[in-house]
């Protein structure tokens, strides 16, 4: 093989190579997707059930940030997802244990309940309002106009839960609500309580990135 | 050397070719240009738009045809006999015209811009003491309505109907409307497209922009300053409805945010909201 054809091929070997390793890269990129956690379905719909913690559980790579977390109703086992896939144009009733302290609200408006079917329980009261102070997070996905305050667990208890997993005897409220699921599509929520600690002006950290006060909500 | 008249046909050529383009840039591509006639100011902006093409037009027609003519009358097959032409020094007249008709254009423009930016603030934000207050259509008054950006939704105050605050935007058609833009955290940037308005979204800054709606409506709200994760998911849609069914709306936020409404603070121009105890 004379010199030139060598040079040829060796050209077209690094180009196959690097095509590959391109469209390989993309490839990956696009079907590497968060998971997810699908609604149990109900007779009257599908149900959710969440928590929200102070901090990560101990072996996750932030530790010490702020969570949601799935929880399964019926092995108690938590699942650190923030991506829920629910079927459209259906009542969905989401549960949500939340295990945190109070922050409070950077805008009060968000202290009112709204884009629900029924009333918003807090440990099955219904509620309307609450004291702008009063929340830790917010469960909203603004695009529906859903968004609902999640009061923080009374900060002088002794059964706080510092760390995931928390149990139902410890510290919490119980929020509970229904709303019907929109069209198909993937809608994002998030919390809107500027509860990132030790990030300026509490927006870093967890609610800088998808997987701890944010996530999305896919409707199937 | 060539003695043709190739000056003359350069100049001829831009001439014919702005003769037969100028018209289909300002009657046929202008009226198309964004973003419409949502509103006064959009409209305007159209108007605006189709100035700037249609004096970008001789410019770059003058670039094309002097491009595409001498490609054709100075073509030569044999690269052998492929001369480049005698520099041009010192031509008094050649940089006298390019100085005269730059130096026009770029006066033009800066008049022209300035012009339309005092007379009704083109849609744009005008910090918190705008100069360009457009006067309200007649019989009525201007309706001002902040807007509060926090990450990552847009909300809006009524000022005048008791301080609701709400998260759809619907707005009275043929009024003049005082947006106060304002944000509660990072710097975010209001922009409804259709109705041709764009004004930043600063902590601590009441930004004003103001526009005059036309007839009904639906328009798109975005954010338009990357603020974060949600940057491209903060969007909504607003609509310009009838003044009575605007009236009606209205009544029904106030009875729907009753209870939360208690809980906001006054109204005020700019907020710094507390507490801020979690953060660093």
């Amino acid at each position: 093989m004379s010199a030139q054809a060598k040079r040829a091929v060796v050209t077209v070997v690094i180009t196959v190579v690097v095509c590959v390793a391109i469209g390989l890269y993309i490839g990956l990129y696009l079907v590497n997707v968060p998971g997810s956690v699908a609604a149990t379905p109900t007779a009257a719909g599908s149900q959710l059930y969440l928590a929200t913690v102070a901090t990560a559980e101990a072996s996750d790579p932030h530790n010490t940030w702020v969570s949601y977390y799935v929880v399964d109703a019926n092995s108690g086992n938590w699942r650190h997802d923030t991506t829920f896939q629910v079927p459209a144009n259906t009542l969905v009733h989401f549960t949500i244990y939340q295990y945190d302290t109070s922050t409070g609200l950077r805008n009060n408006f968000f202290s009112q309940p709204s884009g629900t079917v029924g009333p918003v329980l807090i440990d099955g009261k219904p509620t309307t309002v609450v004291n702008p102070m009063a929340p830790a997070h917010t469960f909203a996905i603004p695009q529906i106009g859903l968004s609902i305050p999640l009061p923080g667990a009374n900060s002088s208890a002794k059964n706080l839960c510092a760390q995931a997993p928390c149990s139902l005897s410890q510290a919490h409220h119980t929020v509970s609500f229904t709303f019907r699921s929109p069209v198909k599509g993937l809608y994002r929520w998030q919390c809107f309580v500027p509860c990132g600690a030790g990030f300026i002006q509490g927006n870093g950290g967890p609610m800088q990135t998808v997987g701890y006060m944010g996530g999305f909500l896919k409707v199937v | 050397m060539d003695d043709k008249p190739h000056f003359r046909n350069v100049a001829l050529l831009w001439l014919l070719s702005c003769v037969i383009m100028l018209p289909i840039v300002v009657f046929v591509l202008g009226p198309g240009l964004p973003p419409g006639n949502g509103s006064v100011q959009a409209s305007g902006q159209v108007v605006d738009n189709t100035v700037l093409l249609a004096t970008a037009t001789p410019v770059a027609l003058a670039v094309l045809v002097y491009m595409a003519y001498a490609m054709w009358a100075f073509r030569e097959r044999n690269p052998e006999v492929v001369v480049d032409g005698p520099p041009i020094r010192g031509n008094a007249s050649v940089q006298f015209w390019w100085l005269m008709v730059t130096t026009v254009l770029v006066l033009f423009l800066a008049a022209y811009g300035s012009a339309r930016l005092l007379a009704d603030g083109s849609g744009a934000g005008q910090g918190p003491n705008p100069i360009a207050v457009p006067s309200a259509p007649k019989g009525t008054t201007v309706l001002p309505v902040q807007v509060i950006a926090q990450q990552w939704e847009f909300t809006y105050r009524f000022p005048t109907y008791g301080g609701v605050e709400t998260r759809a935007l619907e707005l009275p058609a043929n009024t003049l409307i005082k947006f106060n833009v304002t944000s509660l955290d990072v710097i975010h940037s209001f922009w409804a497209y259709e109705l041709g308005v764009k004004a930043d979204a600063n902590p601590g800054v009441n930004n004003v922009a103001y526009v005059t709606t036309k007839g009904p409506l639906t328009f798109h709200v975005r954010c338009a300053e990357l603020c974060g994760l949600w940057h491209g998911y903060m969007f909504n849609t607003g609509t310009v409805v009838p003044r009575a069914q605007f009236a009606t709306w209205i009544t029904q936020q106030r009875v729907q945010y009753a209870p939360v409404t208690k809980l906001l603070p006054p109204y005020a121009r700019t907020y710094f909201p507390q507490p801020l105890r979690r953060g660093g």
